[in-house]
């Protein structure tokens, strides 16, 4: 035993583990190469890893029930059309008074519009209760009809919810038949017998927005700020008696209680719209599923409306994508590359199937960056978004018919097409014991029945960012060895090392400083009166322009800089060392709150962060390679900066035309009043990044 | 056929405090049906069967003629003072069909099972009683009463009785699906069965199809007056259905159609007639009773068409009028005492026969439009708040238009006050906040202090007992709303204690919210009535009562279809945590190091050492065979290599055949 303890001792045995981490730190530039391709490619090949969506939950059983709809129901619904769009009543009479006639309990909520407010601490809160400036007349009271049917045999303790944005300004035809669709499944669900869970049908008032209308009655129903009901619920907004004429005709038992009613837990909840404009080929169904930050219902919903659309409806389910990358030529070659490849793959081995056509490729691309985007953007795509926040599973549905809602002929087939769809859904989510737990609720869509689950989506990520804290790692252990063989060197040696370290910490940390001031100038340059996006925008940027200027003199004064005698060689390479690992974290920590802005974020701000070097450097090796990189930097370098990169993402999503310099303010704008975290990300995370990585690339050495 | 005579029995009001004015000396039995045309086009139907017997120290041997002896024993052995069971689905609507009756405040019950037992033993005792007592009843009634029995699902209100002070034990089980499984045992109580009588109405399809069914099992021992001991038991059953008479219903209404109530009769809403009483009955009768609401909208109708003679009772005129038609004329017309009476027609079935049978119908004639009495203030409960971490519990309070009526009553006083108490039992792993409760009267809030007038509460004990909350409140008589809100944690359940279907959410039980100023009762002129036990029944002053909603937490669950997963990682961490905390105390970093710069202090730093190995050993990593020429020990290991190499070239190998030609 001695003798083995010797020869151990003799030297020390390194493990494995430590080794391989020897290994890559001390390859870094191959394996930061090699782990960044891999992820551009795995995030290409995504579409080809999407697996086939299935109904994951046994209880919901969709489609096993023959549809009870029928066209008794639909005439209903038409005469409700005709009647909302051409009597002169207030529509939100109408929609009561034909509620009540179902038995259904029928409550007024009226709102105020909610003012944009900027809350800088409220992006991970729960919502608030929320500012309402006082001096708002009657006129503008927003007023949500909700109509609530008890289920006859349900316990109440929970709730399926239906929400019909409309404008009661101007119901337009679209509105009007997803009003009747709505309608006539209402009118079908107040007389079955089958239903479990209570059905919530709101009209919401799209006046002044469909989802501060549905957040508003949402606020009131989950959170209720009981005191400050007076001022919505007082007298002299007259209306409240509204509710006391309706309910006269049915039962007299209707005034006794005018609250705002609730029931039970919501289990889901369905936005139905029509699309004004008719598609032309054939009747088709959109369906919106990205909440704030990225937040997607769980997969079993989409599911289901999947299910029933296609095999009971016939509807066409289209989930948004980008139409600009359909056309794209490199797009298509890929596809083609990765068709032929899979029947390369499928000749060897029969068995193999991953190969997928390149239209169902680019398709499916299409889609899946399309996921990201809008997930990346972290607002939400429609009204179903403020369910979210409540932990309420909900989608949109946007039923576009075959031709425009104003002069179709067929609207009442199109309301039981519709209808049958929204019963068959309700029948489903009714038949749920639990809460949506089963499926997925990380997930990105690259068609409405092909998904690509969070263990698939993360490979491409995970690569993208690994090469980060490698490569910081072997420049952090490059500088520490530029320094003289400090291994048996005095202590001082070992202390001015690591406040080498802390110098580049100190600088970086200034400029995240930096980064945190000017995401909050928004705040300041929104008290501005009547400015205009433009002015704003630039105002912002010369004042972070100003910030950046005032904390570098700060920082460069004699103070902080304790040993200032000559820029050291190294320097450069540990500030690098310290940006490439805050931009780690700071990735890493993004892709927990919101995957797709840290993959997006993670393919604009990771190349130039691996490839920064001064170029002044670059100038003076003057090698062809040296000139290149000098060039990729400066590309990169331009492209990272937060309003090109977003000019250029939303070309590539949108298309260009029509983009100019205010629309970064605007985008900015809707970014914080949706409490989004990219927002955040880009202020806290990129730009100070990005401000590092041109230091870097400017720096004297 | 000639009954014997039929003691005088009157209930106390109080469930709990039984004075008995007779002692029970025989047993008896009766059965009575009360219909009540309902104002949102339903019918209540009402089921009442009592059957009482007297006790005596054999009876527990003995055989009862027909009493359930099932139910004696039960009151025997354990002790029963009194005790209620009841047996729910559906919601009662006490918006439409009213808060402010007898049958409201006593046969409206929370979704599932209740169960509360008053027991006649010493306070230390009471527990084990209610321990077996709900084994017992979850045998007898084909129930899961038997989770009743675990210490945190139930608990011993105080104030609720004050007489049965710590014998009283309460709790319910509001996710209990309610069949016919446990309509069976219970019938089987009954002399007759549902083979004759008026049981024999109950036919399942019917009952289970309707909007709120409750059967109620309520058990009451009777003291004898002269010396103060048992005297009988008495069994009152009864069963709570709100029907829509017709089936085949006429599809979807206009909003603009005026809707006449729809006509009925029992065959139409049971399918089934009446063929005869049960022969062991003392009294078997049919009621329908019109309620105030009605009866004044008839009599305006009447006063408004024609001439009304309201001297005029005569039987035509009730049975057949310009709003209504009866099939059959009542043997007798109650009238309420107060000004503004409901009536109430009773029909004997003692004469029908299965040749002749009864068949009771209600033809509409005109359509009428009235509303229930409610109770002072509608009462609704709702959870606030979301996400997993806490919440709370909002109890709002609406008044009615009773409450304006109670004011003009009580306007010569000068504080008029209105007590409502409430009862609230919350499961321990909803950890609440007593101390956050807020009491927000007409929308401002309010000190607890000024309308609080007593507040019992019992925190829960994590998986012991569940918190219970009593207060009695005094609110102003002009109260237009009251909000009472009360703030609390979402705790966290070890993984066997989530029951199945745990990601539903868990239960909050109803609140119960009673109003003691005032009773629910019927006044009848005519003395004979209180033959019948019902009509006691709802003649009894007891006060209103009604429950909340039931509510649905969302806790948060682990993903129980993971569960490999999640030992996998625990191991691997632990694993991994263990294995370098060992490695960490075992070895001696600094005695090594001085070691090694022994040997051969001309050696490079560790790092740059290792650093070098590697670059060198990346080129030579080509020739594996070369010796290491460093130490013994990692020339030894690169022996081992080739042999490794081989080994896994040979299962790859056997993996490619096993692949490609063995399949």
């Amino acid at each position: 035993m001695a003798e083995n303890e010797n020869v151990t001792a003799k030297k020390p045995r390194v493990r494995p583990i430590v080794r391989l981490g020897i290994f890559l730190i001390s390859h870094s530039n191959y394996v930061s190469l090699i782990c960044f391709v891999s992820g551009i490619v795995a995030l290409l090949l995504l579409p080809i890893l999407a697996k086939n969506t299935y109904v994951s939950e046994n209880a919901l059983m969709p489609g096993s029930a023959n549809n009870m709809l029928s066209t008794h129901h639909v005439s209903h619904a038409n005469k409700f059309i005709n009647d909302l769009t051409d009597s002169d009543i207030e529509s939100h009479k109408i929609i009561a008074h034909y509620m009540s006639a179902l038995d259904a309990e029928v409550t007024y909520h009226k709102f105020y519009p909610q003012l944009n407010q900027f809350h800088p601490l409220h992006f991970f809160t729960s919502p608030d209760s929320g500012l309402v400036s006082k001096n708002i007349s009657c006129s503008s009271l927003g007023i949500n009809v909700a109509g609530i049917i008890r289920a006859p045999r349900g316990d109440g303790k929970e709730a399926i919810v239906l929400v019909t944005p409309y404008n009661p300004k101007k119901v337009g035809p679209g509105e009007a038949l997803s009003l009747g669709i709505a309608y006539s499944v209402f009118s079908l669900l107040s007389r079955v017998t089958w239903l479990a869970k209570d059905v919530i049908w709101l009209v919401a008032d799209s006046q002044y927005g469909e989802y501060s209308a549905v957040a508003a009655w949402l606020r009131e129903y989950q959170a209720p700020a009981f005191h400050e009901a007076d001022i919505v619920n007082s007298e002299i907004c007259n209306d409240s008696n509204a509710i006391n004429e309706l309910g006269q005709n049915a039962y007299s038992d209707r005034k006794l209680y005018g609250g705002f009613r609730r029931a039970g837990t919501m289990a889901a909840a369905l936005v139905i719209k029509v699309a004004e404009q008719g598609n032309h080929h054939e009747d088709s169904l959109n369906i919106y599923p990205e909440a704030s930050n990225g937040q997607m219902p769980n997969l079993d919903l989409i599911n289901i409306v999947n299910y029933l659309g296609v095999h009971k409806q016939g509807l066409r389910i289209k989930v948004t994508k980008m139409f600009s990358l359909l056309g794209s030529r490199w797009l298509n070659t890929l596809g083609g590359i990765f068709e032929s490849l899979g029947q390369i793959a499928r000749s060897l081995n029969p068995e193999w199937k991953f190969g997928i056509s390149a239209t169902e490729y680019v398709e499916g691309a299409a889609t899946l960056a399309s996921s990201l985007y809008y997930q990346g953007l972290g607002v939400p795509t429609g009204p179903h978004g403020a369910f979210r926040d409540y932990q309420v599973d909900a989608i949109t549905l946007e039923i576009s018919p075959k031709v425009s809602p104003t002069k179709m002929i067929r609207r009442n087939e199109f309301i039981l097409l519709g209808g049958r769809l929204i019963e068959g859904v309700i029948r489903s989510v009714n038949n749920l014991l639990e809460k949506f737990h089963q499926s997925f609720f990380l997930y990105l869509l690259t068609s409405s029945s092909k998904f690509v689950s969070v263990g698939v989506y993360m490979i491409p990520f995970a690569l993208l960012v690994a090469p980060l804290p490698i490569l910081a790692a072997s420049l952090h252990a490059d500088a520490s060895k530029s320094t003289p063989q400090s291994t048996s060197s005095t202590e001082v040696d070992v202390s001015h090392k690591s406040w080498k370290w802390l110098n580049a910490a100190r600088k970086v940390l200034v400029i995240h400083l930096w980064g945190a001031i000017v995401s909050l100038l928004p705040y300041f340059l929104y008290q501005i009166p009547n400015s205009t996006p433009t002015t704003n925008f630039t105002v912002w940027g010369i004042l972070s322009a100003f910030s950046l200027l005032i904390l570098y003199f700060i920082s460069a004064s004699p103070i902080f800089e304790a040993a200032p005698s000559q820029p050291e060689k190294g320097e450069w390479a540990s500030l690098k060392s310290v940006t490439i690992s805050t931009a780690f974290i700071g990735l890493s920590l993004m892709s927990v709150i919101n995957f797709a802005t840290a993959e997006i974020g993670a393919l604009l701000i990771v190349p130039i962060c691996l490839l920064a070097r001064p170029l002044k450097l670059d100038i003076r090796a003057r090698s062809l390679r040296a000139l290149l990189r000098a060039t990729c930097n400066l590309v990169l370098g331009f492209i990272a900066l937060p309003p090109v990169a977003y000019a250029l993402t939303k070309g590539a999503f949108e298309g260009f035309y029509g983009t100019n310099v205010g629309d970064y303010w605007n985008w900015v704008e809707s970014l914080w009043t949706w409490n989004s975290a990219t927002y955040l990300y880009v202020g806290i995370v990129h730009l100070p990044c990005w401000a590092l990585c041109i230091h870097i690339l400017f720096h004297p050495c | 056929m000639a009954l014997p005579p039929t003691t005088i029995v009157t209930l106390s009001l109080l469930l709990l405090l039984p004075i008995l004015s007779s002692s029970i000396v025989e047993e008896a039995f009766s059965e009575e049906l009360l219909l009540k045309p309902l104002p949102d086009r339903k019918i209540l139907t009402h089921f009442h069967f009592q059957t009482e017997a007297p006790i005596s120290d054999d009876s527990f041997a003995r055989h009862h003629h027909l009493f359930p002896k099932s139910i004696a024993q039960l009151v025997k052995k354990f002790h029963i003072k009194a005790m209620e069971l009841s047996f729910t689905q559906g919601r009662w609507n006490y918006e439409r069909w009213g808060g402010f009756d007898p049958i409201s405040s006593q046969n409206a019950k929370p979704p599932g099972v209740e169960l509360w037992a008053v027991f006649d033993v010493p306070p230390h005792q009471v527990d084990a009683y209610w321990k077996n007592l709900t084994h017992s009843l979850s045998g007898l009634f084909c129930a899961s009463i038997n989770f009743l029995e675990s210490s945190s699902s139930y608990s011993a209100p105080k104030w609720a009785s004050q007489s049965a002070l710590g014998s009283l034990r309460y709790g319910t089980l509001p996710r209990e699906a309610v069949c016919t499984e446990n309509l069976t045992p219970w019938l089987k109580l009954l002399p007759c069965r549902d083979k004759a009588g008026l049981s024999a109405l109950m036919d399942r399809p019917s009952i289970y199809r309707s909007f709120y069914h409750s059967q109620r099992l309520h058990l009451t021992t009777s003291k004898a007056p002269a010396d103060g001991l048992d005297s009988g038991i008495i069994l009152e059953q009864t069963l709570t259905v709100v029907l829509q008479p017709n089936i085949q219903r006429a599809g979807i209404s206009y909003p603009d159609e005026i809707k006449i109530q729809p006509s009925w009769s029992l065959s139409s809403i049971f399918g089934r007639k009446i063929n005869g009483r049960c022969v062991l009955a003392k009294s078997s009768n049919v009621y329908l009773q019109f309620e105030r609401g009605l009866v004044t909208q008839l009599e305006n109708i009447q006063k408004n068409t024609v001439a009304y003679d309201s001297n005029d009772t005569g039987t035509e005129v009730l049975r057949r009028n310009l709003c209504f038609e009866l099939s059959i004329t009542p043997d007798r017309v109650h009238r309420e005492l107060e000004k503004s009476s409901s009536l109430l027609y009773e029909y004997s079935i003692k004469g029908y026969n299965d040749t002749e049978q009864f068949d009771l119908g209600l033809i509409w004639k005109y359509p009428v439009v009235w509303s229930s009495p409610h109770a002072p203030l509608y009462a609704s409960r709702f959870l606030t708040g979301s996400g997993n971490e806490r919440g709370s519990i909002a109890i709002s309070l609406k008044s009615t238009e009773l409450t304006k009526d109670f004011i003009a009553a009580n306007n010569v006083e000068e504080k008029c006050k209105l007590q409502v108490n409430v009862l609230q039992i919350v499961p321990w792993y909803i950890k609440v906040y007593y101390h956050t409760l807020q009491i927000l009267v007409d929308e401002k809030p309010h000190a607890v202090t000024d309308f609080v007038e007593k507040m019992g509460v019992s925190p829960s004990e994590d998986k012991v007992s569940p918190g219970l909350m009593e207060l009695v409140l005094r609110f102003p008589c002009e109260i237009k709303s009251a909000v009472l809100n009360i703030e609390f944690d979402k705790g966290f359940l070890h993984i066997d204690e989530y029951p199945p279907d745990a990601n539903q959410g868990f239960d909050i039980p109803s609140a119960i919210i009673s109003f003691p100023d005032f009773h629910a009762a019927l006044q009848f002129l005519n003395n004979s009535i209180s033959n019948s036990p019902m009509l006691s029944k709802l003649q009894e002053k007891s006060p209103v009562l009604s429950y909340t909603e039931v509510l649905l937490v969302p806790l948060t669950t682990p993903d129980f279809s993971m569960p490999y997963n999640v030992i996998t990682i625990t191991c691997t961490v632990f694993a991994l945590y263990f294995g370098s905390l060992l490695n960490v105390l075992r070895r001696r970093v600094g005695e090594e190091e001085r070691l090694l710069k022994n040997k051969d202090a001309n050696k490079a730093a560790i790092l740059r050492r290792i650093l070098d190995k590697f670059w060198g050993r990346s080129s030579e990593s080509t020739q594996p065979q070369q010796p290491s020429s460093s130490s013994s020990s990692s020339s030894s290991s690169s022996f081992i290599n080739p042999k490794l190499f081989l080994k896994v070239l040979l299962v790859a190998g056997i993996a490619v055949i096993w692949q490609y030609y063995l399949k």
